[in-house]
């Protein structure tokens, strides 16, 4: 997918003013609430107009004020899936995802409809009215109903942000498999570094209405890891758990990983903080905290006023932060070799 | 006893199918000025604000007068009418259009109310998923604006069936041609020994209005449940 967007709108508190080209099939708008995000979707999907510029997609020209076009909202084929699910409340479950499907042209339908609702899990729902759903199934239809739209790119404006946690990782894996089953470019919104890692693989950063940076995701949780109070989060995909007493012993590539609370599913996603780590030097003799990881440096870079370390454990990377002072007194240096210390109870459970 | 003239039955009748000829009339246009003034951007929509509310405020006598002067033989619309041969002044037809001018800000209250309940981004999901305007209007803004239609009606029918200063004014009171109950009863009462009479057409009136408030309740149900 190649988007070029170039414009420009004047609001009370900001002017939005954009001109890019994004490339890619997992793009992200990243941006504190009220950097203009929700305003660029509208305008990228034809709900707004900028006062000028041009917007091309896939080399169609969409809106270009100096040309006098724009093209309407339901001929640009750009599906939205909203904050909130915004079903249709007087159409049954089946009726609103047949609402894009029916009036898209025969020859852009590639969505499976059976497909699809396998993929959501959503077929058992298909004649339950909308207002007896819970919200987890609600945002599935809502991604079903856009999906069956054929859409040729999916702008999703903060679809997590209503969720709790639980069920926002549900969501992410749905969202993930319905976009790389049926092949369908995104634009995933958010002001969320964790949802941009899940979503994206390159990211726009927005603020006050402007564009201050490409990057990719791993690259901006990098750079806000010493100015974000949770510092910087890994995201550790952990396999076979086994139970041992109040804690699990999971494989983490080649190293195993002891995590408090019990597991019931055989893949999980866990965070860490960068801040939860610690470092040593040698083995120390005896320690309270349950992992010890024997890691290599693999890199060492600055953030906000703290120092990150990549550490390699096997095949799996860890970032912890220290202090300057730290990396004089361990002698920390690319290659060198350090142990993490990690507490049981420091990881949390994503989904 | 409950004794009625045959004229009584005309007029209950008459008032039935005015009011029910004016709100069906009044329907598509009701819901076109609610859509306007709820999502039209446009220069001089104050104006139509305040066109559509007029009649709620103006004395019914003086919307009698104003359509009898548009509408009479001397008047703009009128003389139009009168030279493809229609006649409208003294007619029932003259009642319909006193009645559905009367009756329209009503109507259109109950449906904005109703629109301006529509999350606005609803419409915006039917026009992404490929809705034209148009079929946004249709399969998303009428539907869920059902309520305020069936209000609306109601509302307007029971407003049309008391109908009487604009209404005698245009279309006279002529027993079996324009005399609807409120005039059969202003007439009734009138006189020193129609008081039985009058009352009879009173309890008439207060039982269509009942069976119009069921239904209206009935209805509002029954759309609640398809929700």
């Amino acid at each position: 997918m190649e988007l070029h967007i170039a414009l420009q709108k004047h609001f009370a508190s900001f002017t939005l003013d954009v001109d890019s080209t994004l490339q890619g099939n997992r793009i992200g708008l990243f941006g504190p609430s009220g950097s203009g995000k929700s305003t660029l979707v509208s305008l990228i999907a034809g709900l707004q107009q900028a006062e000028s510029g041009r917007i091309v997609l896939d080399g169609e020209l969409l809106y270009d004020t100096s040309r006098r076009i724009n093209v309407s909202p339901d001929k640009r084929r750009i599906g939205i899936i909203f904050q909130r699910p915004h079903l249709f409340p007087h159409l049954n479950v089946k009726n609103n995802l047949l609402y894009g499907f029916k009036r898209s042209t025969a020859g852009n339908r590639t969505i499976d409809f059976d497909a699809l609702t396998d993929v959501l899990r959503i077929d058992h729902l298909l004649d339950r009215g909308v207002n007896n759903l819970s919200g987890g199934e609600k945002q599935r239809v809502a991604i079903g109903r856009a999906v069956l739209s054929n859409p040729r790119l999916l702008l999703m404006d903060e679809p997590l942000s209503g969720l709790d946690d639980t069920l926002r990782f549900q969501i992410i894996s749905y969202l993930k498999s319905a976009c790389e089953i049926f092949a369908i470019p995104s634009l995933f919104i958010s002001h969320s570094l964790l949802e941009m890692r899940l979503m994206t693989d390159q990211v726009l950063s927005i603020e006050q209405g402007r564009i201050i940076e490409e990057t990719t995701p791993e690259n901006l949780s990098r750079s806000r890891m010493g100015l974000n109070p949770a510092g910087y989060v890994n995201l550790m995909k952990v396999t076979s758990p086994t139970q041992c007493e109040d804690m699990c012993a999971y494989s983490w590539g080649n190293t195993e990983l002891l995590i408090s609370g019990k597991s019931d599913q055989p893949d999980s996603l866990f965070e860490l903080s960068s801040k939860d780590i610690i470092l040593f030097k040698r083995h120390p003799e005896a320690i309270s905290a349950r992992n010890l990881l024997q890691c290599v440096v693999s890199g060492i870079f600055e953030s906000g006023g703290k120092v990150g370390v990549e550490l390699g454990c096997g095949d799996e990377r860890l970032v912890a932060e220290v202090v300057h002072q730290v990396v004089g007194e361990l002698d920390i240096t690319v290659g060198s070799t350090l142990f993490a210390a990690i507490k049981a109870s420091a990881f949390r459970r994503l989904g | 006893m409950f004794i009625l003239a045959p004229s009584d039955y005309t007029a209950i009748l008459l008032s039935i199918k005015v009011a029910v000829t004016a709100t069906v009339l009044s329907l598509p246009f009701g819901f076109a000025a609610a859509w306007l003034i709820t999502y039209g951007r446009f220069r001089g929509k104050v104006v139509l604000e305040v066109m559509t509310n007029l009649p709620l405020t103006l004395p019914p006598v003086v919307i009698g007068y104003l359509l009898l002067l548009l509408l009479g033989s001397n008047g703009f619309l009128g003389r139009l009418l009168g030279s493809i041969g229609i006649r409208l002044i003294f007619t029932w037809r003259a009642a319909v259009i006193a009645t559905a001018v009367v009756g329209f800000p009503l109507m259109v209250r109950s449906i904005r109310l109703a629109m301006e309940s529509i999350d606005p981004d609803l419409v915006h999901a039917a026009r992404t998923l490929g809705a034209t305007r148009f079929n946004a209007i249709l399969t998303v803004i009428l539907p869920l604006s059902l309520q305020g239609l069936i209000a609306g009606s109601s509302l307007m029918f029971a407003r049309g069936l008391g109908e009487f200063g604009a209404t005698i004014i245009v279309a006279g009171n002529i027993p079996g041609v324009t005399q609807t109950i409120p005039m059969a009863i202003f007439e009734y009462a009138s006189s020193p020994s129609g008081d039985t009479m009058a009352l009879m057409l009173c309890v008439v009136s207060i039982a269509i209005s009942i069976v119009v408030l069921l239904l209206h309740e009935y209805l509002c149900k029954q759309t609640m449940r398809a929700d």
